[in-house]
């Protein structure tokens, strides 16, 4: 796996005309966490979209520039909100699925390691049909860390999940993909103050980055510099601020 | 299995109305035969019966095989560009335009009066429902699998045979499972034009010397055939597709 890049993005959106966000200036840190927050609407999935190279609606008017100059197409893994599992796969030939669909012949047993690590041992030749919101969002997690790729899009992979749950996976998610160039929107505070080691607000007039507490990630979302800067951030998001 | 009360309720309603239709307006035989009667010529025939509702299980199963075969590959093919789709489906559609009735004559023609045509004609009459059921499916791969395909940079090749097809594969049942009721029309519609065997063949011939009874006969087990080949293609299909 070669050194994450860092990921500088300049520009805005456009979509019929209209601008979905101000123009932003933004850098995404080499092997950290950036998680994006901002109001429903405002264009953060396409913010990430953007920057990952997938279809979105409008057009983006800028530019994505990767520290090292070497695109970012091919070394980038997703997670979206939605498991994307495969129904008709095990769950073990789920996580192996970026090798196969590129014609590699996958890793089986680090794919077998991995889901154990992660609490799926016990259900390798599963089908996704047979398990929990929580369990298959794991399988997708390990689908996504088996790509090993140095820069990983995050789209609020964890909302769909009880609050429990939750807290699980940002541990495991923060856990495996340290050291990596991680992008995550979230519309949830404790979750961008958790896990981000810069947190940025995208509004109608711009980004803005908030500061975050000083502790490692994954932090414990109770600590008071922790409430008090997702108060902070609610405050703005509810347009109190 | 658990349908096959109801099935059996459902015949038995059938029966009941066409013989109190008998009873009441008593039609002469040749008009209506009765329910005993259709089951007496059945039985007195039904060597002749079984000789040729084999030939017509043949060309339809051979149809059958033949249609969802090309049916299939076309649609894979058509999958891979959109281009070639949208130049191609409009010629598919106009070989649906034309009656099957209007191309049976042309097919004899140039196939003969044996197996040949009404394996053709199955075929013709099935090849459509296959195609468009699979290509809709092969072609709507939702967007967040769409995502993963692009992200992961999969191969378009790799992408057809391990996301694409197993995707489709719910739609191409569908397809699969209306091929079976269609491929027996083709086939007696075959016979219809042209031939000296086959279920088809042998109603003409009833009709021709007023042996309704015999007629009424061809037709039940006709029907019998297709209830029965599309029942039991339909269980094995749902056995072997994946369900969500």
């Amino acid at each position: 796996m070669s050194a994450p890049p860092a990921i500088t993005v300049s520009g805005h959106h456009a979509l019929s005309g209209q601008a979905l966000f101000a123009p932003v200036s933004l850098r995404f840190g080499a092997g950290q966490w950036t998680c994006i927050l901002g109001p429903s609407g405002i264009g953060k999935t396409t913010l990430l979209r953007t920057v990952a190279g997938l279809d979105c609606a409008g057009t983006f008017v800028g530019r994505v520039t990767p520290s090292d100059g070497r695109p970012i197409d091919g070394r980038a893994s997703f997670m979206a909100q939605s498991d994307l599992l495969l129904p008709w796969l095990s769950i073990l030939e789920n996580a192996v699925l970026g090798a196969r669909l590129r014609g590699q012949a996958p890793d089986l047993d680090r794919a077998r390691r991995l889901l154990a690590r992660i609490g799926l041992g016990a259900h390798l030749s599963a089908r996704p049909s047979a398990l929990s919101g929580g369990m298959r969002q794991r399988a997708a997690l390990a689908r996504t860390l088996l790509e090993d790729r140095p820069v990983v899009f995050l789209d609020e992979p964890f909302s769909a999940l009880d609050a429990a749950t939750r807290a699980d996976m940002q541990t495991l998610a923060a856990e495996h993909l340290a050291q990596k160039t991680v992008v995550l929107v979230t519309h949830d505070p404790a979750e961008a103050i958790r896990l981000g080691h810069q947190v940025i607000l995208l509004t109608q007039e711009g980004a803005r980055i908030w500061p975050v507490p000083e502790a490692r990630t994954p932090r414990d979302a109770y600590a008071p510099d922790s409430v008090a800067a997702q108060a902070g951030l609610m405050a703005l998001l509810q347009g109190r601020a | 299995m658990r349908r096959l009360p109801t099935a059996g309720a459902a015949a038995c309603l059938a029966l009941g109305l066409w013989q109190a239709v008998i009873w009441i307006a008593s039609p002469p035989p040749f008009i209506l035969p009765s329910p005993a009667r259709v089951a007496g010529a059945a039985w007195s025939s039904r060597a002749l019966l079984a000789e040729h509702a084999g030939i017509t299980l043949v060309e339809v199963l051979l149809g059958l095989a033949l249609g969802i075969l090309v049916g299939a590959l076309v649609a894979v093919a058509l999958a891979q560009s959109a281009r070639a789709a949208s130049l191609v489906m409009p010629l598919v559609v106009l070989t649906q335009a034309v009656p099957v009735f209007a191309l049976a004559p042309i097919l004899t023609l140039w196939f003969g009066y044996g197996i040949l045509a009404k394996v053709l004609m199955a075929a013709l009459i099935i090849f459509f429902p296959v195609l468009s059921a699979f290509h809709d499916g092969l072609t709507r791969l939702p967007p967040g699998l769409t995502d993963l395909v692009r992200i992961m940079n999969a191969t378009p090749a790799r992408t057809m045979l391990h996301l694409r097809i197993p995707h489709a594969l719910p739609s191409f049942a569908v397809g699969v499972k209306m091929a079976f009721v269609y491929a027996p029309i083709g086939a007696v519609i075959g016979e219809w034009v042209g031939s000296s065997r086959g279920l088809g063949y042998l109603m003409l011939l009833a009709n021709g010397r007023a042996k309704t009874d015999l007629m009424f006969a061809c037709l039940i087990v006709l029907a019998v055939l297709t209830v029965t080949l599309y029942r039991v293609a339909g269980a094995a299909i749902d056995r072997l597709v994946w369900k969500d």
